[in-house]
């Protein structure tokens, strides 16, 4: 197999990657890469820079040393133009949704459709609101302020507008904090759907383990400014090092990989 | 027919860019089949930059309800391309089309019925409900401007019955803040325009040969009027804005809550220290500010009008009566307390967005300022014969 194909399949390639904050070194010589078509889920203790990497996946920070390369194109060493090509082939679901809290759910969706400038807006329109109905939102809610909403809601309209632009490349921030178990269930169910729908590549932070369990192909793990461990779910399960242990032999990590194993079985 | 596009050069010399492969349409006529052949990727990206031409074309040929579309050879499509055809046949599925399997949901989702927005609803009475809601939002300020003042006092008067509880620290930083820095600003405005306002009335009380007045004129007006409404200016724009945006992101990020269920009371804690302290503050600006414009004033005078620097002191207390200096730093108290209290009524009245953060902090300097010269035009008719001759 050529190198060009191998670099096709991968959409994320993180290499040689330090970060440093004065004294504090986060990220020591952290290499990574992301297929297409996967769901890729970082994981880490706090404070163990899972954030900063996502960040630094979408051009939001800088390393301090080392490429991070989106699509093939180096978000470093490239020029402006170039990166803000690639940008519009990415959606972000921020932690608490980041939706402009001074537009209405309709606009805050029709937002990136209308900074393109070509799309006429009766289509927007029915974009956005067949957006809204991916999501599970009514048309009804589109006239709403995002202060009107629930936690759930604006998560989902956070989606709605991460996926405005049909984007190939998904970057979730902790997709289920502060949702109720129930409602989170249900995000990552809607998120499950809307991957396999649109062939969605998706790299994600997260501390939930139900969460990390029901969408992830694979994890890493991010422990003292490493990665210590990537694979499929049932390979880093085994890894015996320290924090692994802890994460998921701990009570709630052994429940959540016995209601999954159960599943499984039946 | 064909709209065949060739693939841009420039793009794919770029090794690390994927190429970009245009979408295509085609008409094919091969006797009594006319097929429509789509191609490439439709996909918004794509799209993006033809889509206006394209949806014309679509139109155009959607027209003829016959029509073979035959989107086998579309390799990739998302719901912007869908809706694009979607939209084009009319808000219904082509009669005669065969698409990959893989495409098939992508349509069965649009065929859902979608809710439509409300539309914003007309009404003939519209203006009379903004007056109406503008009314009774000027009545909401007034009681809600009251209710702060009558908290404060009351809030006040406790302090003073237990003066241990007095928020020492907040009002010494507010001094600090409002006073202290705003020194430097107030210097360098004071000093122009005291050397202005000295530079233009020489000129005029030189053809008079009435040299010796500019003492009384510049004494009078800085120390009564132009002293304090500039400063008052200068730290309603400066302090009053930081008071309204501090106090709106604390309520955006729910920090006002956050103190309300531990059970301290916003009034003493936050905004009783920001109206003292910019109480204490005021005259003191002023005063300082007064005085520096009363140096340019001098400097002017010397350069203009060749008045000894010694002459200007010895004359001005002889020229401008004490009442004067005591009007305006008791002006300059009720300044402090009035752009302190309109702060943070904006301030508490923010509700939890940007727009409004950026709205509140607005209208609160421009109240703010407003309400200075006001009461400093009700000063200046009650106390019409206070210190003058």
């Amino acid at each position: 197999m050529s190198e060009d194909v191998a670099a096709k399949r991968c959409l994320i390639e993180v290499n040689n990657l330090w970060t440093r904050f004065g004294d504090h070194i986060v990220h020591k010589d952290v290499s990574l890469s992301v297929d297409r078509g996967e769901v890729l889920s970082l994981v880490g203790g706090s404070g163990s820079g899972k954030t900063t990497l996502l960040r630094q996946m979408m051009g939001l920070e800088t390393p301090s040393a080392g490429e991070v390369k989106v699509f093939g194109v180096s978000l470093q060493h490239s020029d402006a133009d170039e990166v803000q090509r690639i940008r519009n082939r990415w959606g972000v679901l921020f932690q608490q949704g980041a939706l402009f809290s001074a537009l209405t759910v309709y606009d805050n969706i029709a937002l990136p459709l209308r900074e393109l400038g070509t799309v006429d807006e009766d289509l927007i329109r029915e974009l956005v609101l067949l957006k809204l109905q991916m999501v599970g939102i009514e048309g009804a809610h589109g006239a709403k302020m995002p202060s009107d909403l629930s936690g759930g809601m604006v998560k989902r309209v956070a989606l709605a507008r991460a996926l405005a632009l049909e984007p190939e490349l998904l970057f979730l921030d902790e997709p289920t904090a502060g949702l109720d178990p129930d409602r989170s269930e249900s995000f990552v169910s809607l998120i499950e759907d809307l991957r396999r729908e649109l062939e969605l590549t998706v790299v994600m932070v997260t501390h939930d383990l139900d969460t990390l369990i029901s969408l992830s192909n694979r994890v890493a793990v991010l422990c003292d400014q490493h990665i210590v461990a990537i694979g499929p779910l049932a390979e880093v399960v085994k890894n015996s090092h320290r924090f692994i242990c802890n994460f998921f032999q701990g009570e709630r990590g052994k429940r959540a990989l016995t209601a999954v194993h159960e599943a499984l079985v039946r | 027919m064909s709209f065949d596009t060739p693939v841009h050069a420039g793009r794919m010399s770029q090794p690390n860019t994927t190429p970009r492969l245009e979408p295509q349409l085609r008409q094919v006529t091969a006797g009594a089949d006319d097929r429509l052949e789509l191609s490439g990727p439709w996909i918004l990206r794509a799209l993006e930059e033809r889509l206006a031409d394209l949806s014309r074309q679509l139109a155009e040929y959607a027209r003829d309800a016959n029509r073979h579309w035959d989107l086998t050879g579309v390799t990739r499509l998302d719901h912007a391309g869908a809706m694009l055809l979607w939209r084009a046949w009319g808000g219904q599925r082509a009669a005669h089309l065969t698409l990959r399997p893989e495409h098939e949901a992508l349509f069965s989702g649009l065929s859902v019925h979608r809710q439509r927005l409300p539309g914003p609803a007309r009404d003939w009475r519209e203006p009379l409900v903004v007056l109406g809601e503008q009314v009774v939002g000027f009545r909401d300020h007034v009681l809600q401007f009251v209710r702060l003042v009558g908290q404060i006092v009351i809030d006040g008067s406790r302090l003073l019955r237990h003066p241990g509880e007095a928020p020492a620290r907040e009002i010494s930083a507010g001094i600090y803040r409002a006073g202290a820095q705003a020194l430097a600003i107030t210097a360098l405005v004071g000093f122009l325009v005291g050397i202005v306002l000295s530079y233009l009335s020489a000129q005029q009380l030189k053809t008079f040969g009435a040299d010796i007045f500019i003492i009384n004129l510049l004494g009078v007006s800085i120390i009564r009027e132009l002293g304090p409404v500039l400063a008052a200016m200068l730290v309603a724009g400066r302090s009053g804005s930081s008071m309204t945006a501090q106090l709106g992101v604390m309520r955006v990020t729910e920090e006002l809550d956050a103190m309300t269920v531990m059970g301290i009371p916003h009034t003493t804690r936050l905004i009783l220290p920001k109206v003292i302290s910019l109480a204490i503050s005021m005259p003191l600006v002023v005063a300082w500010t007064c005085t520096v414009a009363l140096i340019g004033g001098m400097i002017a005078a010397q350069w203009e009008l060749g008045i000894p620097y010694s002459l200007f002191l010895q004359r001005l207390p002889e020229a401008v009566p004490i009442a004067n200096l005591w009007l305006g730093l008791g002006k300059s108290v009720v300044f402090g307390l009035l752009i302190a209290l309109i702060a943070c009524h904006f301030g508490l009245r923010i509700e939890p967005n940007t727009e409004s953060l950026g709205s509140g902090t607005t209208d609160s300097v421009v109240t703010a300022i407003t309400m200075v010269i006001i009461v400093d035009a009700a000063f200046a008719v009650m106390f019409s014969d206070v210190g003058t001759f």
